[in-house]
Protein backbone atom coordinates (compact mmCIF):
# COMPACT_ATOMS: atom_id res chain seq x y z
CA UNK A 1 0.00 0.00 0.00
CA UNK A 2 1.32 3.95 -1.00
CA UNK A 3 2.28 5.55 2.37
CA UNK A 4 0.41 8.86 1.69
CA UNK A 5 1.60 10.19 5.04
CA UNK A 6 -1.74 9.82 7.05
CA UNK A 7 -4.12 7.21 8.32
CA UNK A 8 -7.70 7.35 8.39
CA UNK A 9 -9.33 6.75 11.36
CA UNK A 10 -12.15 4.98 12.35
CA UNK A 11 -15.71 6.67 12.93
CA UNK A 12 -16.13 6.82 16.81
CA UNK A 13 -19.91 7.83 16.48
CA UNK A 14 -23.04 5.42 17.22
CA UNK A 15 -24.29 5.40 13.74
CA UNK A 16 -27.84 4.62 14.81
CA UNK A 17 -28.72 4.72 10.81
CA UNK A 18 -26.42 1.98 10.43
CA UNK A 19 -26.63 0.33 13.32
CA UNK A 20 -27.99 -4.04 13.25
CA UNK A 21 -30.61 -3.56 15.84
CA UNK A 22 -31.39 -7.36 14.69
CA UNK A 23 -30.15 -8.57 17.82
CA UNK A 24 -31.93 -5.69 19.83
CA UNK A 25 -35.13 -7.31 18.57
CA UNK A 26 -34.45 -10.89 19.29
CA UNK A 27 -33.09 -10.04 22.53
CA UNK A 28 -36.33 -7.92 23.37
CA UNK A 29 -38.61 -10.57 22.27
CA UNK A 30 -36.57 -12.99 24.65
CA UNK A 31 -36.68 -10.49 27.32
CA UNK A 32 -38.96 -7.71 27.46
CA UNK A 33 -37.41 -6.10 30.51
CA UNK A 34 -34.68 -4.66 28.87
CA UNK A 35 -36.38 -1.98 28.06
CA UNK A 36 -37.53 -0.54 31.54
CA UNK A 37 -33.59 0.19 32.54
CA UNK A 38 -32.92 3.55 34.09
CA UNK A 39 -29.14 3.77 33.42
CA UNK A 40 -28.69 3.53 37.28
CA UNK A 41 -25.57 1.44 37.04
CA UNK A 42 -26.67 -0.58 39.99
CA UNK A 43 -25.67 -3.81 38.12
CA UNK A 44 -22.43 -2.51 37.09
CA UNK A 45 -21.54 -1.43 40.70
CA UNK A 46 -22.32 -4.91 41.97
CA UNK A 47 -20.81 -6.91 39.38
CA UNK A 48 -17.77 -8.91 40.57
CA UNK A 49 -16.82 -9.63 36.54
CA UNK A 50 -16.89 -5.78 36.19
CA UNK A 51 -14.82 -4.92 38.95
CA UNK A 52 -11.72 -6.63 37.90
CA UNK A 53 -12.21 -6.46 34.03
CA UNK A 54 -13.48 -3.79 31.39
CA UNK A 55 -16.89 -5.62 30.92
CA UNK A 56 -19.81 -3.27 32.15
CA UNK A 57 -23.23 -4.97 31.85
CA UNK A 58 -25.18 -1.95 31.91
CA UNK A 59 -23.28 -0.55 29.06
CA UNK A 60 -23.42 -4.01 27.45
CA UNK A 61 -27.07 -4.52 26.49
CA UNK A 62 -27.53 -0.38 26.47
CA UNK A 63 -25.06 -0.97 23.55
CA UNK A 64 -27.01 -3.61 21.83
CA UNK A 65 -30.03 -1.33 22.38
CA UNK A 66 -28.02 1.53 20.34
CA UNK A 67 -27.42 -1.22 17.26
CA UNK A 68 -23.56 -1.64 18.53
CA UNK A 69 -23.18 -5.49 18.89
CA UNK A 70 -19.87 -5.99 17.62
CA UNK A 71 -18.29 -4.77 21.04
CA UNK A 72 -19.80 -6.63 23.72
CA UNK A 73 -19.02 -10.62 22.25
CA UNK A 74 -16.19 -11.05 23.66
CA UNK A 75 -17.06 -9.06 27.02
CA UNK A 76 -20.11 -10.86 27.75
CA UNK A 77 -17.98 -14.29 28.53
CA UNK A 78 -16.54 -12.67 31.71
CA UNK A 79 -19.77 -12.54 33.16
CA UNK A 80 -20.39 -15.31 35.86
CA UNK A 81 -23.86 -15.59 35.93
CA UNK A 82 -23.77 -15.03 39.49
CA UNK A 83 -27.28 -12.64 39.49
CA UNK A 84 -25.81 -10.03 41.65
CA UNK A 85 -26.86 -7.44 39.17
CA UNK A 86 -30.41 -8.99 39.45
CA UNK A 87 -30.76 -8.78 43.03
CA UNK A 88 -29.81 -5.04 43.05
CA UNK A 89 -31.81 -3.79 39.83
CA UNK A 90 -33.86 -1.20 41.40
CA UNK A 91 -36.36 -1.77 37.72
CA UNK A 92 -36.52 -5.66 37.92
CA UNK A 93 -35.22 -5.88 34.58
CA UNK A 94 -34.72 -9.85 34.48
CA UNK A 95 -30.48 -9.39 34.05
CA UNK A 96 -29.98 -12.77 34.34
CA UNK A 97 -32.64 -14.00 31.29
CA UNK A 98 -31.35 -10.85 29.38
CA UNK A 99 -27.74 -11.99 29.53
CA UNK A 100 -28.95 -15.43 28.37
CA UNK A 101 -30.88 -13.62 25.75
CA UNK A 102 -27.86 -11.33 24.69
CA UNK A 103 -25.60 -14.70 24.04
CA UNK A 104 -28.58 -16.37 22.31
CA UNK A 105 -28.95 -13.63 19.88
CA UNK A 106 -25.20 -14.04 19.41
CA UNK A 107 -25.00 -17.05 19.19
CA UNK A 108 -27.79 -16.83 16.60
CA UNK A 109 -26.86 -13.98 14.27
CA UNK A 110 -23.51 -14.11 14.84
CA UNK B 1 -73.86 21.60 63.23
CA UNK B 2 -74.17 24.06 59.83
CA UNK B 3 -71.86 24.24 57.08
CA UNK B 4 -69.63 21.94 59.27
CA UNK B 5 -66.02 20.81 57.51
CA UNK B 6 -63.60 18.39 59.39
CA UNK B 7 -60.08 18.40 58.05
CA UNK B 8 -58.49 15.52 58.76
CA UNK B 9 -54.44 15.98 59.02
CA UNK B 10 -52.70 19.38 60.87
CA UNK B 11 -49.74 19.32 58.39
CA UNK B 12 -49.21 22.32 55.92
CA UNK B 13 -51.89 21.25 53.57
CA UNK B 14 -54.56 20.27 56.16
CA UNK B 15 -53.71 24.13 58.35
CA UNK B 16 -53.84 25.86 55.19
CA UNK B 17 -57.36 24.61 53.87
CA UNK B 18 -58.72 24.54 57.66
CA UNK B 19 -57.44 28.56 58.05
CA UNK B 20 -58.92 29.32 54.84
CA UNK B 21 -62.42 27.59 55.40
CA UNK B 22 -62.61 29.19 58.58
CA UNK B 23 -62.46 32.66 56.89
CA UNK B 24 -65.16 31.79 54.53
CA UNK B 25 -67.82 31.71 57.40
CA UNK B 26 -67.30 28.17 57.72
CA UNK B 27 -67.35 26.48 60.98
CA UNK B 28 -63.97 24.13 60.63
CA UNK B 29 -62.82 21.09 62.99
CA UNK B 30 -59.06 19.96 62.24
CA UNK B 31 -58.51 16.40 63.70
CA UNK B 32 -54.13 15.59 63.95
CA UNK B 33 -53.10 12.57 65.58
CA UNK B 34 -50.08 14.02 66.78
CA UNK B 35 -49.54 16.50 69.85
CA UNK B 36 -48.83 19.39 67.62
CA UNK B 37 -49.80 20.60 64.23
CA UNK B 38 -47.02 21.18 61.50
CA UNK B 39 -46.56 17.82 60.33
CA UNK B 40 -42.65 17.15 58.75
CA UNK B 41 -42.81 20.87 58.00
CA UNK B 42 -42.42 21.78 61.84
CA UNK B 43 -39.00 19.41 61.93
CA UNK B 44 -37.30 21.46 58.60
CA UNK B 45 -35.03 24.01 59.44
CA UNK B 46 -34.90 25.71 56.06
CA UNK B 47 -36.59 25.29 53.07
CA UNK B 48 -35.36 25.05 48.97
CA UNK B 49 -34.79 26.83 46.97
CA UNK B 50 -34.62 30.09 48.94
CA UNK B 51 -33.63 28.84 52.33
CA UNK B 52 -36.68 30.51 54.16
CA UNK B 53 -36.99 29.53 57.44
CA UNK B 54 -39.59 26.72 57.96
CA UNK B 55 -41.18 28.33 61.79
CA UNK B 56 -42.04 31.29 59.31
CA UNK B 57 -43.98 29.49 56.91
CA UNK B 58 -45.72 27.32 60.12
CA UNK B 59 -46.34 30.46 61.89
CA UNK B 60 -47.96 32.10 58.98
CA UNK B 61 -50.15 29.08 58.78
CA UNK B 62 -51.04 29.15 62.27
CA UNK B 63 -51.89 32.10 62.53
CA UNK B 64 -54.49 31.52 60.24
CA UNK B 65 -56.08 29.16 62.08
CA UNK B 66 -57.35 31.64 64.68
CA UNK B 67 -61.02 30.32 64.39
CA UNK B 68 -60.83 26.61 63.85
CA UNK B 69 -61.73 24.47 66.07
CA UNK B 70 -58.17 22.22 66.83
CA UNK B 71 -58.10 18.51 68.11
CA UNK B 72 -55.09 17.14 68.40
CA UNK B 73 -53.87 13.83 69.21
CA UNK B 74 -56.85 11.96 68.17
CA UNK B 75 -57.35 9.25 65.62
CA UNK B 76 -60.02 8.96 63.51
CA UNK B 77 -61.66 5.40 64.11
CA UNK B 78 -64.54 5.40 61.87
CA UNK B 79 -66.62 7.52 59.09
CA UNK B 80 -69.57 6.95 57.63
CA UNK B 81 -71.90 8.83 55.37
CA UNK B 82 -75.83 9.29 55.40
CA UNK B 83 -77.14 11.83 52.40
CA UNK B 84 -75.03 14.45 52.09
CA UNK B 85 -73.72 14.21 55.88
CA UNK B 86 -70.54 12.62 57.38
CA UNK B 87 -70.38 10.96 60.84
CA UNK B 88 -66.50 10.82 62.24
CA UNK B 89 -65.62 8.68 65.11
CA UNK B 90 -62.42 9.99 66.87
CA UNK B 91 -60.81 7.42 69.36
CA UNK B 92 -60.91 10.60 72.60
CA UNK B 93 -63.41 12.71 74.56
CA UNK B 94 -63.11 16.19 73.31
CA UNK B 95 -64.81 18.67 75.46
CA UNK B 96 -68.24 19.90 74.14
CA UNK B 97 -69.37 16.65 72.15
CA UNK B 98 -71.93 16.80 69.73
CA UNK B 99 -73.62 13.96 70.89
CA UNK B 100 -73.08 11.42 73.88
CA UNK B 101 -70.87 8.76 73.90
CA UNK B 102 -69.03 6.74 75.60
CA UNK B 103 -66.34 8.68 76.86
CA UNK B 104 -63.64 6.83 75.15
CA UNK B 105 -64.92 8.43 72.05
CA UNK B 106 -66.14 11.29 70.30
CA UNK B 107 -68.93 11.70 67.70
CA UNK B 108 -68.91 14.46 65.18
CA UNK B 109 -70.89 15.46 62.35
CA UNK B 110 -70.04 17.20 59.34
CA UNK B 111 -71.14 18.20 55.69
CA UNK B 112 -67.94 17.98 54.27
CA UNK B 113 -64.56 16.27 54.59
CA UNK B 114 -61.29 17.04 53.61
CA UNK B 115 -57.93 14.69 53.93
CA UNK B 116 -55.02 16.13 54.47
CA UNK B 117 -53.21 13.17 56.25
CA UNK B 118 -49.98 13.59 53.96
CA UNK B 119 -47.08 10.92 53.93
CA UNK B 120 -44.63 9.12 55.86
CA UNK B 121 -41.21 9.32 55.37
CA UNK B 122 -39.80 6.06 53.88
CA UNK B 123 -38.16 3.86 56.48
CA UNK B 124 -34.40 3.52 55.48
CA UNK B 125 -34.26 0.52 57.55
CA UNK B 126 -36.07 -1.19 54.21
CA UNK B 127 -32.84 -0.77 52.18
CA UNK B 128 -30.73 -2.78 54.47
CA UNK B 129 -27.78 -2.62 51.86
CA UNK B 130 -27.29 0.90 52.84
CA UNK B 131 -26.72 0.46 56.50
CA UNK B 132 -29.51 2.98 58.02
CA UNK B 133 -29.35 1.63 61.63
CA UNK B 134 -27.37 -0.78 61.33
CA UNK B 135 -23.87 2.18 60.66
CA UNK B 136 -23.75 5.07 63.13
CA UNK B 137 -22.72 6.96 60.41
CA UNK B 138 -25.60 6.47 58.00
CA UNK B 139 -28.37 9.24 58.57
CA UNK B 140 -31.27 10.26 56.83
CA UNK B 141 -32.07 13.78 54.90
CA UNK B 142 -34.59 14.39 57.73
CA UNK B 143 -31.95 13.22 60.65
CA UNK B 144 -29.63 16.08 58.67
CA UNK B 145 -32.46 18.33 58.98
CA UNK B 146 -32.81 17.80 62.94
CA UNK B 147 -29.29 18.37 63.58
CA UNK B 148 -29.65 21.81 61.31
CA UNK B 149 -32.74 23.22 63.52
CA UNK B 150 -30.82 21.88 67.06
CA UNK B 151 -27.41 23.74 65.88
CA UNK B 152 -25.50 21.55 67.49
CA UNK B 153 -22.88 21.53 64.64
CA UNK B 154 -22.26 18.14 62.26
CA UNK B 155 -19.95 15.70 63.48
CA UNK B 156 -19.56 11.37 62.97
CA UNK B 157 -20.56 9.16 65.52
CA UNK B 158 -17.22 9.37 66.69
CA UNK B 159 -17.02 13.01 67.42
CA UNK B 160 -15.12 13.99 64.35
CA UNK B 161 -16.07 16.78 61.59
CA UNK B 162 -16.35 14.93 58.70
CA UNK B 163 -14.07 15.23 55.39
CA UNK B 164 -16.13 13.88 53.38
CA UNK B 165 -20.23 13.47 52.71
CA UNK B 166 -21.67 11.58 50.73
CA UNK B 167 -25.76 12.31 49.86
CA UNK B 168 -27.82 9.39 48.05
CA UNK B 169 -30.66 10.50 46.12
CA UNK B 170 -33.79 8.60 45.69
CA UNK B 171 -33.97 6.05 48.64
CA UNK B 172 -36.90 4.37 48.95
CA UNK B 173 -38.16 5.85 45.52
CA UNK B 174 -37.91 4.83 41.92
CA UNK B 175 -36.69 1.23 43.53
CA UNK B 176 -39.03 -1.55 42.36
CA UNK B 177 -37.52 -3.79 45.14
CA UNK B 178 -39.26 -0.98 47.91
CA UNK B 179 -42.44 -1.44 45.92
CA UNK B 180 -42.11 2.27 45.35
CA UNK B 181 -41.97 3.35 41.52
CA UNK B 182 -42.41 6.99 42.18
CA UNK B 183 -40.26 9.81 42.39
CA UNK B 184 -40.60 11.61 45.48
CA UNK B 185 -39.66 14.77 43.76
CA UNK B 186 -38.62 17.29 45.96
CA UNK B 187 -35.06 15.07 47.36
CA UNK B 188 -33.72 16.20 44.66
CA UNK B 189 -33.57 19.64 45.16
CA UNK B 190 -33.40 18.77 48.90
CA UNK B 191 -30.30 17.46 48.55
CA UNK B 192 -28.24 20.07 46.24
CA UNK B 193 -29.71 22.67 49.17
CA UNK B 194 -28.65 20.35 51.92
CA UNK B 195 -25.15 19.84 50.35
CA UNK B 196 -24.78 24.00 50.31
CA UNK B 197 -25.59 24.16 53.46
CA UNK B 198 -23.30 21.27 54.57
CA UNK B 199 -20.55 23.24 52.61
CA UNK B 200 -21.51 26.35 54.70
CA UNK B 201 -20.99 25.20 57.81
CA UNK B 202 -17.72 22.92 56.85
CA UNK B 203 -15.85 24.33 54.00
CA UNK B 204 -13.38 22.02 54.01
CA UNK B 205 -15.41 19.14 53.59
CA UNK B 206 -15.59 17.49 50.23
CA UNK B 207 -19.11 17.05 49.59
CA UNK B 208 -20.33 13.98 46.75
CA UNK B 209 -24.13 13.83 45.57
CA UNK B 210 -25.20 10.36 43.93
CA UNK B 211 -27.87 10.56 41.75
CA UNK B 212 -29.64 9.22 38.56
CA UNK B 213 -31.30 12.19 37.44
CA UNK B 214 -31.40 15.91 38.91
CA UNK B 215 -35.04 16.95 38.85
CA UNK B 216 -34.54 19.98 39.26
CA UNK B 217 -38.26 20.83 38.15
CA UNK B 218 -39.49 24.38 39.93
CA UNK B 219 -38.47 28.00 39.59
CA UNK B 220 -34.73 28.74 40.83
CA UNK B 221 -33.81 24.90 41.31
CA UNK B 222 -31.99 24.69 38.61
CA UNK B 223 -30.29 27.68 39.94
CA UNK B 224 -29.19 26.15 42.73
CA UNK B 225 -27.97 23.27 41.02
CA UNK B 226 -25.56 25.69 39.85
CA UNK B 227 -24.62 27.31 42.60
CA UNK B 228 -23.92 24.28 44.47
CA UNK B 229 -21.45 23.14 41.43
CA UNK B 230 -19.54 27.03 41.37
CA UNK B 231 -19.52 28.44 44.48
CA UNK B 232 -19.42 25.24 46.59
CA UNK B 233 -18.05 23.20 44.57
CA UNK B 234 -20.42 20.00 45.02
CA UNK B 235 -19.69 16.47 43.26
CA UNK B 236 -22.02 14.95 41.46
CA UNK B 237 -21.90 11.83 40.84
CA UNK B 238 -24.17 9.62 38.03
CA UNK B 239 -24.97 6.32 39.26
CA UNK B 240 -27.31 4.72 42.31
CA UNK B 241 -26.12 3.16 45.50
CA UNK B 242 -25.74 -0.64 45.53
CA UNK B 243 -24.25 -1.01 48.79
CA UNK B 244 -22.48 0.88 51.67
CA UNK B 245 -19.93 -1.38 54.16
CA UNK B 246 -17.99 -0.01 57.63
CA UNK B 247 -14.94 0.66 57.90
CA UNK B 248 -13.44 0.03 61.54
CA UNK B 249 -12.80 3.45 62.05
CA UNK B 250 -16.68 3.98 61.59
CA UNK B 251 -16.21 5.74 57.93
CA UNK B 252 -18.65 4.49 54.97
CA UNK B 253 -17.21 2.59 51.90
CA UNK B 254 -19.87 3.78 49.25
CA UNK B 255 -20.08 1.12 46.07
CA UNK B 256 -22.02 2.94 43.15
CA UNK B 257 -21.29 2.51 39.28
CA UNK B 258 -20.00 6.03 37.53
CA UNK B 259 -22.19 5.90 34.91
CA UNK B 260 -20.84 8.85 33.30
CA UNK B 261 -17.20 7.02 33.01
CA UNK B 262 -18.96 3.40 32.71
CA UNK B 263 -16.77 2.64 35.84
CA UNK B 264 -17.58 0.62 38.86
CA UNK B 265 -17.12 3.70 41.58
CA UNK B 266 -15.66 3.17 45.05
CA UNK B 267 -15.56 6.19 47.79
CA UNK B 268 -14.88 6.33 51.30
CA UNK B 269 -17.34 9.33 53.31
CA UNK B 270 -17.27 9.95 56.74
CA UNK B 271 -20.82 10.58 56.83
CA UNK B 272 -23.74 9.46 54.39
CA UNK B 273 -26.90 10.94 54.04
CA UNK B 274 -29.86 9.00 52.58
CA UNK B 275 -32.19 11.28 50.80
CA UNK B 276 -35.85 9.18 52.16
CA UNK B 277 -38.39 9.77 49.45
CA UNK B 278 -42.43 9.96 50.28
CA UNK B 279 -44.90 7.08 50.92
CA UNK B 280 -48.47 7.12 51.60
CA UNK B 281 -49.44 7.72 55.13
CA UNK B 282 -50.16 4.83 57.12
CA UNK B 283 -53.87 6.75 58.19
CA UNK B 284 -54.52 7.82 54.74
CA UNK B 285 -54.75 3.97 53.57
CA UNK B 286 -56.87 3.53 57.14
CA UNK B 287 -59.48 6.34 56.05
CA UNK B 288 -59.84 5.20 52.73
CA UNK B 289 -60.82 2.10 53.85
CA UNK B 290 -63.25 3.56 56.31
CA UNK B 291 -64.69 5.92 53.16
CA UNK B 292 -64.13 3.02 49.81
CA UNK B 293 -62.20 5.78 48.52
CA UNK B 294 -59.82 4.44 45.71
CA UNK B 295 -56.26 4.89 46.19
CA UNK B 296 -53.71 4.44 43.40
CA UNK B 297 -50.99 1.47 43.09
CA UNK B 298 -48.77 3.36 44.73
CA UNK B 299 -51.36 3.52 47.75
CA UNK B 300 -51.61 8.24 47.59
CA UNK B 301 -55.69 8.67 47.10
CA UNK B 302 -56.72 9.27 43.79
CA UNK B 303 -58.41 12.57 43.04
CA UNK B 304 -61.34 12.47 40.86
CA UNK B 305 -59.59 13.89 37.70
CA UNK B 306 -55.72 14.81 37.97
CA UNK B 307 -56.20 18.02 35.83
CA UNK B 308 -59.85 19.12 36.65
CA UNK B 309 -61.33 17.71 39.56
CA UNK B 310 -57.81 17.39 41.70
CA UNK B 311 -59.43 18.49 44.58
CA UNK B 312 -62.58 16.55 44.54
CA UNK B 313 -63.05 12.45 45.07
CA UNK B 314 -65.30 10.24 43.54
CA UNK B 315 -67.37 10.61 47.24
CA UNK B 316 -69.18 13.68 46.55
CA UNK B 317 -68.45 15.83 49.65
CA UNK B 318 -64.81 14.71 50.14
CA UNK B 319 -62.21 16.52 49.45
CA UNK B 320 -58.28 16.18 49.17
CA UNK B 321 -55.39 18.30 49.42
CA UNK B 322 -51.62 17.66 49.24
CA UNK B 323 -49.31 14.95 49.79
CA UNK B 324 -52.49 12.57 50.76
CA UNK B 325 -52.27 12.57 46.55
CA UNK B 326 -48.17 12.36 46.00
CA UNK B 327 -44.87 14.08 46.54
CA UNK B 328 -45.56 17.48 46.99
CA UNK B 329 -43.60 20.39 48.06
CA UNK B 330 -44.60 22.99 50.61
CA UNK B 331 -45.33 25.66 48.07
CA UNK B 332 -47.11 23.47 46.06
CA UNK B 333 -48.91 21.93 49.43
CA UNK B 334 -50.53 25.60 50.30
CA UNK B 335 -51.55 26.34 46.58
CA UNK B 336 -53.63 23.30 46.50
CA UNK B 337 -54.79 23.41 50.15
CA UNK B 338 -56.56 26.71 49.06
CA UNK B 339 -57.53 25.28 45.83
CA UNK B 340 -59.24 22.78 47.99
CA UNK B 341 -60.84 25.45 50.35
CA UNK B 342 -62.73 27.39 47.65
CA UNK B 343 -63.64 23.94 46.01
CA UNK B 344 -65.23 22.91 49.21
CA UNK B 345 -66.83 25.95 49.93
CA UNK B 346 -68.33 26.12 46.53
CA UNK B 347 -69.95 22.92 47.32
CA UNK B 348 -71.23 23.65 50.50
CA UNK B 349 -72.38 26.73 49.19
CA UNK B 350 -74.47 25.14 46.05
CA UNK B 351 -77.96 23.54 46.45
CA UNK B 352 -77.07 20.93 44.00
CA UNK B 353 -73.50 20.37 43.55
CA UNK B 354 -72.81 19.47 39.97
CA UNK B 355 -70.81 16.64 41.39
CA UNK B 356 -73.43 14.56 43.89
S1 LIG C 1 -24.62 -12.26 36.56
FE1 LIG C 1 -22.89 -11.60 35.29
S2 LIG C 1 -23.31 -9.44 34.90
FE2 LIG C 1 -24.59 -10.03 36.67
S3 LIG C 1 -23.35 -9.54 38.46
FE3 LIG C 1 -22.94 -11.67 37.97
S4 LIG C 1 -21.13 -11.58 36.66
FE4 LIG C 1 -21.97 -9.52 36.71
S1 LIG D 1 -29.54 -2.06 37.66
FE1 LIG D 1 -31.30 -2.29 36.26
S2 LIG D 1 -32.01 -0.19 35.86
FE2 LIG D 1 -29.97 -0.04 36.75
S3 LIG D 1 -28.60 0.05 34.96
FE3 LIG D 1 -28.73 -2.10 35.58
S4 LIG D 1 -30.38 -2.94 34.34
FE4 LIG D 1 -30.57 -0.73 34.23
S1 LIG E 1 -36.69 13.80 43.35
FE1 LIG E 1 -34.67 13.08 42.76
S2 LIG E 1 -33.94 11.97 44.58
FE2 LIG E 1 -36.16 12.17 44.78
S3 LIG E 1 -36.95 10.29 43.92
FE3 LIG E 1 -36.98 11.83 42.29
S4 LIG E 1 -35.06 11.55 41.20
FE4 LIG E 1 -34.88 10.50 43.17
Amino acid sequence: MIDFGYTITKDRQLDYDRGDMRYYRLVQSLEPSVDVCMECGSCTATCSAGQFTEFNIRKAHTLIRRGNTESIKAELRKCMFCGKCQLVCPRGVNLRNLILAMNRAIELLG
Amino acid sequence: MENSVIVIGGGISGMTAAGMLALQGLSVTLLEKEKETGGHLARWDRLFPDRRKASEVLDFAREGMKRVNLVTGVTVTDISRQGREFTVVINSPIPNPQSPTPDHETVLKARALLLATGFDLFEARKKEEYGYGIYNNVITSADLEDRFKLKKGILTSEGKIPARIGIVHCVGSRDEKVGNLYCSKVCCVTGVKQAIELKEMLPAAEVFNFYMDLRMFDRHFEELYYEAQQKWNVNFIRGRLSECAENPDGSIIVKTEDTLTGKPFKITVDLLVLLTGFVPAGSTGDIAGMLGLVTGTDGFINSADSHIMNNSTDIPGVFVAGAVKGPISIGEAIADARAAAIQLAIYLNSPTPADD
